[in-house]
């Protein structure tokens, strides 16, 4: 479904992201992970039209999607939630979902109607008529996702949706996530939330410093001695291997 | 078609006309390189000064160059104090609402002028005002050659306070980072105060430069301002050596367009090269962020 | 739209169309015409500024190409003065589209958005000025022919109806603009640009169309100035004051609402009307007044006239609210 083929970005002097393959297939939840600074939300960037690659191509299904813009990917079914979440402001939840809405349904009545099915599925059908303004850190997220999820994408890109939610919180939306996943959505996701990352993806891809290093299943992914060097440090993997050895 | 002597003539012309314009542009630049607005009132109270040079030297018959010297203090004073207590408060650090309250202040200060004055236009005469300076076949008209000097020389004395100076340091410091700057304890409305209040100052000196071969009227400021933007622009928003580079250009540009396309096309070359540098290259020649 | 849409703009316009059955005094008739033409044109600025948020400084270079327009068809080429009419709005979005392309396809937003609109403007007066196919520094005097035709009307109460005519369609327009998908997508698009793409949101396509509508609109307002004043120059017609004006009445009267510029063009120009009665012998005691209540209104009334009433009534609903709770809580 999304194939992203040796996929650069040099900002200056700094490669952002260095070569990064990945390609998945519909269907599933993908995770992202690596360090802080590694070129996550770049890559999440590229993938979404925001930044132009300095080399590599991205294909959309089949289609080489790599020069077009962000509205136009979004057209094609490609959905992303950002980082920082900004609701629209001055305009009620309900409002804020139907920008989304309004990008398959033309008409007022069938956008508004499609934002409160979509803010009912992922648990904001009580806030639909108060100001987007108002909501707290959680119901922020779940309106970025409820909005991405208006446009009925078929590629999902979640970029850190559980940054800044407590344990209840997070424990509260990881079904609605795996909700969208069920309704047919691929999922690909950067999480820091590691709890997250094993409880919800089939796959995790592992970036550090701008380059894939990793692929596969959360738990062979995370017990990678390259993958815990990357968190932890050079020479981190033999250490734990060592006091797990002592401890033995 | 034109002598080079002519040509040369009118880009030597350039030149002086330049100068004043980057001097009324530094304060531009500066107020937006530290405050990061747009300073919209910058015309008007351009026209202030003019009138307060013309004013003293026709109640008072002070001479133009020596009023600038009480005149800079006093449209500091000016300028700090409406940063201070109109525009600082007023717009709530909000972007929009600043280029609105600028616009509001030259509405009011423009028209107060006009309900003072009239809308007729005042000149003044010095012994001086029509004295020529010769450079070798051409003859350069003497005050304009003092402002051509003064443009230069205001611009490495404020250099000098930027470079040199603690509070020089404190205006950088919040020009480039003003939580950081607030977090080590630097009274950050004070220096928006005191660069707007620079920025008058600057304007003084113009002011003091331009009377004696210029006329005054409340709507003067209003041409001189779309010309100061368009050096600042083209200099770089905050970059005090492209307001000095920039305004000679400009200066230059209009006094040839005026030479080949006559005196009422002659401005027109300044906006187009505006546009041009908005569309393309909105951080100028010099400046940083856009 | 819904009749909820239709009947405030329905009952305020047929109040309006009645006044002139009520004032005859031709002065007060002439003050209306004169509030109703610029509210057309802040209308028009309305659009671009209060709904897609890009603050234009230069909107002249609309009105003066609705009234220029208008009046080269007329005395050059013989083109009836309502075929004109309808030609100057064109021309006026046209323009709009154009500006807005080369700006926003540079990415200009905000101050440098403000700038280039007002450089724009500035060429334009000068090209004016100076061309003799505009009249140069002279100006161009529409000939005099009252004829229902010639959009020239015997009595100023027509004039009057025709122009409250255009208010009430726009009226109509910004509502629907309010209640559709393309406002909605220019909203998205003033509040977060990015978000609103990710969205699916064609930002520049969305932002064109926005400019030319304002575009047009004002340039409609130029032309209707032209027609009834019968005279324009390269001032009049693409002079800052008519960009001021068309800015000023939206943010007074509420930016981005929809009887915003009409509420805050007949407010401005009430306030100067009082001024000069008060203090008449000092000139621009009207633009005085002007700029100090811009000022005010962004330090204390950042949503205008209509964001007041609003906070109030609001602060009247809540204050409602406690009182019904405590006398229920006595009741207990």
């Amino acid at each position: 479904m999304l194939a992203v083929d040796g996929v650069s970005k040099r900002f200056g002097g700094l490669m952002a992201v260095d070569s990064a393959t990945l390609s998945l297939e519909p269907g599933g939840i993908i995770g992202l992970i690596g360090p802080n600074g590694a070129g996550k939300t770049t890559l999440f960037s590229m993938i979404s039209g925001f930044i132009a690659p300095t080399d590599g191509r991205i294909r959309f299904e089949g289609t080489d999607i790599t020069a077009e813009e962000p509205h136009r990917r979004a057209e094609r079914g490609i959905g992303r939630t950002f980082q920082i979440v900004q609701p629209f402001a001055g305009l009620t939840v309900c409002e804020n979902i139907a920008v989304g809405a309004y990008l398959r349904h033309a008409k007022r009545a069938d956008a508004i109607a499609k934002a409160r099915e979509v803010a009912r599925r992922v648990g904001l059908g009580p806030e639909l008529d108060r100001p987007a303004g108002g909501l707290t850190v959680a119901g922020r997220k779940r309106l970025e996702l409820a909005r991405a999820l208006a446009t009925e994408p078929k590629l999902l890109l979640l970029d850190e949706v559980l940054a800044g939610l407590n344990p209840s919180e997070i424990r509260d939306i990881i079904p609605v996530i795996r909700g969208i996943r069920d309704e047919g959505v691929t999922i690909l996701m950067i999480e820091h939330v590691m709890q997250a990352v094993m409880n919800l993806c089939e796959r995790v891809y592992v970036l550090a410093q701008g380059r894939m290093i990793a692929e596969g299943p959360p738990a062979a992914v995370c017990a990678d001695a390259r993958v815990i060097e990357a968190y932890l440090g050079h020479g981190a993997a033999a250490r734990l291997k060592a006091e797990g050895a002592a401890h033995g | 078609m034109y002598s080079p002597q002519i040509i040369l003539e009118a880009a030597l012309n350039g030149l002086m006309t330049g100068a004043v314009y980057a001097l009324i542009a530094l304060g531009l630049t500066l107020i937006y390189g530290v405050l990061h607005i747009i300073n919209f009132a910058h015309g008007a109270l351009l026209t202030c000064a003019m009138f307060a040079v013309w004013g003293a030297w026709a109640g008072l018959g002070i001479d133009p160059y020596l009023v600038i010297l009480p005149l800079v203090p006093l449209m500091f004073a000016l300028g700090y104090g409406l940063q201070r207590f109109v525009v600082g408060p007023a717009s709530h650090g909000d972007d929009g609402n600043i280029l609105l309250v600028t616009l509001g202040l030259s509405i009011v200060l423009e028209n107060v002028l006009l309900a003072l004055f009239q809308s007729d236009t005042r000149t003044l005469d010095t012994d001086y005002s029509f004295q020529v300076v010769a450079l070798g076949p051409l003859l350069l008209s003497y005050p304009r050659v003092i402002g051509l000097g003064m443009a230069v020389v205001v611009t490495g004395l404020l250099w000098l306070v930027l470079n040199r100076t603690d509070t020089g340091k404190a205006i950088r410091a919040v020009a480039k980072e003003k939580l950081g700057a607030n977090l080590v304890g630097i009274d950050v409305p004070h220096i928006y105060a005191v660069t707007f209040g620079l920025g008058c100052a600057c304007l003084a000196v113009a002011a003091g430069l331009l009377m004696p071969t210029f006329y005054v009227n409340p709507r003067i400021g209003g041409a001189f301002v779309l010309v100061a933007f368009t050096v600042v622009v083209l200099g770089g928003m905050g970059s005090i050596p492209g307001a000095l580079l920039g305004g000679l250009f400009i200066g230059v540009v209009e006094s040839l367009c005026g030479l080949l396309l006559g005196d009422s096309l002659g401005q027109i070359g300044i906006f187009l090269i505006f546009i041009a540098v908005l569309l393309v290259r909105p951080t100028g020649l010099f400046g940083a962020k856009a | 739209m819904t009749a909820r849409d239709l009947i405030p703009i329905a009952v305020l316009t047929i109040l309006a169309a009645l006044l002139p059955l009520v004032v005859t005094s031709s002065t007060v008739l002439n003050f209306l015409v004169f509030t109703l033409i610029v509210s057309l044109g802040a209308q028009g600025w309305n659009i671009l500024g209060g709904f897609g948020g890009q603050f234009s400084f230069g909107h002249a270079a609309f009105f003066g190409t609705g009234a220029y327009v208008t009046a080269i068809l007329q005395l050059r080429y013989g083109v009836n003065a309502w075929a004109g009419l309808a030609l100057a709005t064109a021309a006026g979005a046209l323009v709009g589209w154009v500006i807005g392309f080369l700006s926003f396809r540079s990415g200009l937003r905000g101050s440098y958005f403000a700038l280039v609109t007002l450089a724009f403007a500035e060429v334009f007066r000068i090209l004016a000025n100076a061309a003799s196919f505009t009249g140069g520094a002279a100006g161009l005097l529409i000939k005099l022919d009252v004829r229902p035709a010639n959009l020239q009307f015997d009595d100023r109460a027509v004039f009057y109806w025709l122009v409250l005519a255009f208010v009430a369609a726009t009226l109509l327009l910004t509502r629907w603009i309010q209640r559709s998908r393309f406002g909605a997508q220019l909203v998205a698009v003033r509040e977060n640009e990015d978000a609103a793409k990710a969205l699916g949101v064609d930002s520049l396509k969305v932002k064109l169309r926005a400019i030319a509508l304002s575009g047009g609109v004002t340039a409609l307002s130029g032309c209707l100035y032209a027609q009834y004043f019968l005279y324009i120059d390269a001032n009049i017609a693409y002079g800052s004051w008519i960009s001021v004006e068309l800015l000023l009445a939206p943010i007074i009267g509420g930016v981005g609402t929809v009887f915003g510029p009409v509420v805050g063009a007949l407010t401005l120009h009430g306030l100067g009307e009082v001024a000069k009665q008060f203090a008449g012998r000092i000139p621009g005691i009207d633009l005085i007044v002007f700029g100090g209540v811009l000022v005010l209104a962004v330090a204390f009334a950042r949503g205008g006239i209509l964001g007041l009433l609003e906070r109030l009534r609001d602060r009247g609903r809540g204050m409602v609210a406690r009182g019904t709770k405590e006398v229920s809580h006595a009741g207990r």
